[in-house]
């Protein structure tokens, strides 16, 4: 099978990863710029970071044959620091333009506070100007279904944003509908005890449907799982759906996604 | 699916998540000291289960979920914890 991995962390994981990704059939990865697991100490942070998504771990993927895309911003973790935020973000038109680079992302809120909220708008608003894809974060448990809400808002009230160039990730049973409703692609994010399940993924899936959704792992420096998206496959075949439909969830919705870039080839 | 291959597949598994949550539940009674929000909100999120409906997974996500609208000032960490504290409005 072949597949895509929309989410994934690759700069906290091991060559190992790689060679299990590449072996199982990924043929690329997606990697939203994320916390690091502590706050960074200034702007320079990120541009190093920038440069490792932009420069270095395309290269590291290559040796594996698998395509490496990224998104900028700074991530929801650290947007309470609207000074640090207004840094970031003027790096990043310098870094928009590179060839790997699909959009804005993760962007989104944490634990939905006013500053979070304030960077997010700064987010949405450069983005808009940018015309660039936009892959949203949605907060943790008890703040998914209230930051998805205030996340939906926040970006319909910039209206020169088509629905369909952006992807709200994270999502679970009781945010999937209104990320459809809305016109958004819908990520599952199957990562032990905080996220979904591969099998509750499948439960969704069946519920919804398979247009505009994908699955991924959102594997980081965390205990996850690099080749959840194998695992999810597995759990579709065994119910009985279709080997097309699953490669329609793991492979092409992402390249249907991806390629509004006009970056993304494989 | 029919009900006896999502039962084949899927039943023994439910169990052990089943008695795992009991055992939760009953290591809590044992214990010392106060109860908080998130045992509170668990046994909320425990009778969904015997409610009837197909949207249960939803529904005990929605127990857990902070139901307010607007942004909050500000956030005591940076972490999230798993049941909304109404102290925390």
């Amino acid at each position: 099978m072949r597949y895509i991995e929309p989410h994934i962390h690759m700069v906290s994981r091991t060559t190992d990863d790689y060679i299990d990704l590449a072996t199982s059939g990924c043929v690329a990865v997606s990697e939203p710029a994320f916390w690091a697991g502590y706050d960074r100490c200034s702007v320079d942070g990120f541009r190093d970071y920038f440069n490792q998504l932009t420069k270095y771990e395309p290269l590291r993927a290559k040796k594996y044959g698998i395509k490496h895309y990224c998104w900028l911003c700074l991530n929801p973790k650290e947007s309470e620091d609207l000074n640090l935020t207004r840094e970031v973000l003027s790096l990043i038109p310098e870094y928009i333009k590179s060839p790997n680079v699909l959009g804005f992302g993760e962007i989104g809120l944490n634990r939905n506070t006013r500053n979070e909220f304030k960077a997010l708008e700064m987010h949405i608003e450069l983005a808009a100007k940018l015309d660039v894809l936009i892959l949203v974060h949605t907060p943790h448990l008890e703040d998914k279904l209230k930051g998805t809400r205030l996340t939906i808002e926040a970006i319909k009230n910039e209206s020169i944003i088509k629905p369909e160039r952006v992807i709200i990730d994270h999502a679970e049973e009781h945010t999937v509908k209104m990320i459809k409703d809305a016109g958004f692609w819908v990520g599952l994010t199957l990562y032990p005890q905080t996220k979904c399940t591969y099998t509750r993924a499948a439960d969704i899936i069946e519920i919804y449907g398979s247009d505009k959704i994908m699955v991924n792992s959102a594997a980081d420096w965390g205990e996850s799982v690099p080749m959840a998206v194998t695992y999810f496959a597995k759990e579709m075949r065994l119910r009985g759906h279709p080997d097309s439909v699953i490669e329609k969830i793991v492979y092409e919705n992402p390249i249907k996604f991806f390629s509004q870039s006009g970056k993304f080839v494989i | 699916m029919t009900k006896k291959q999502t039962l084949d597949l899927y039943f023994l598994t439910a169990r052990h998540l089943l008695i795992e949550v009991a055992a939760f539940m009953d290591r809590v009674d044992r214990s010392e000291g106060e109860e908080d929000f998130r045992i509170i909100a668990f046994r909320k999120a425990v009778e969904e289960l015997s409610k009837g409906g197909s949207n249960r997974a939803e529904r005990i996500l929605n127990v857990f979920s902070d139901p307010t609208t607007e942004p909050v000032e500000k956030s005591a960490s940076k972490s999230a914890t798993g049941a909304y504290n109404p102290a925390f409005k």
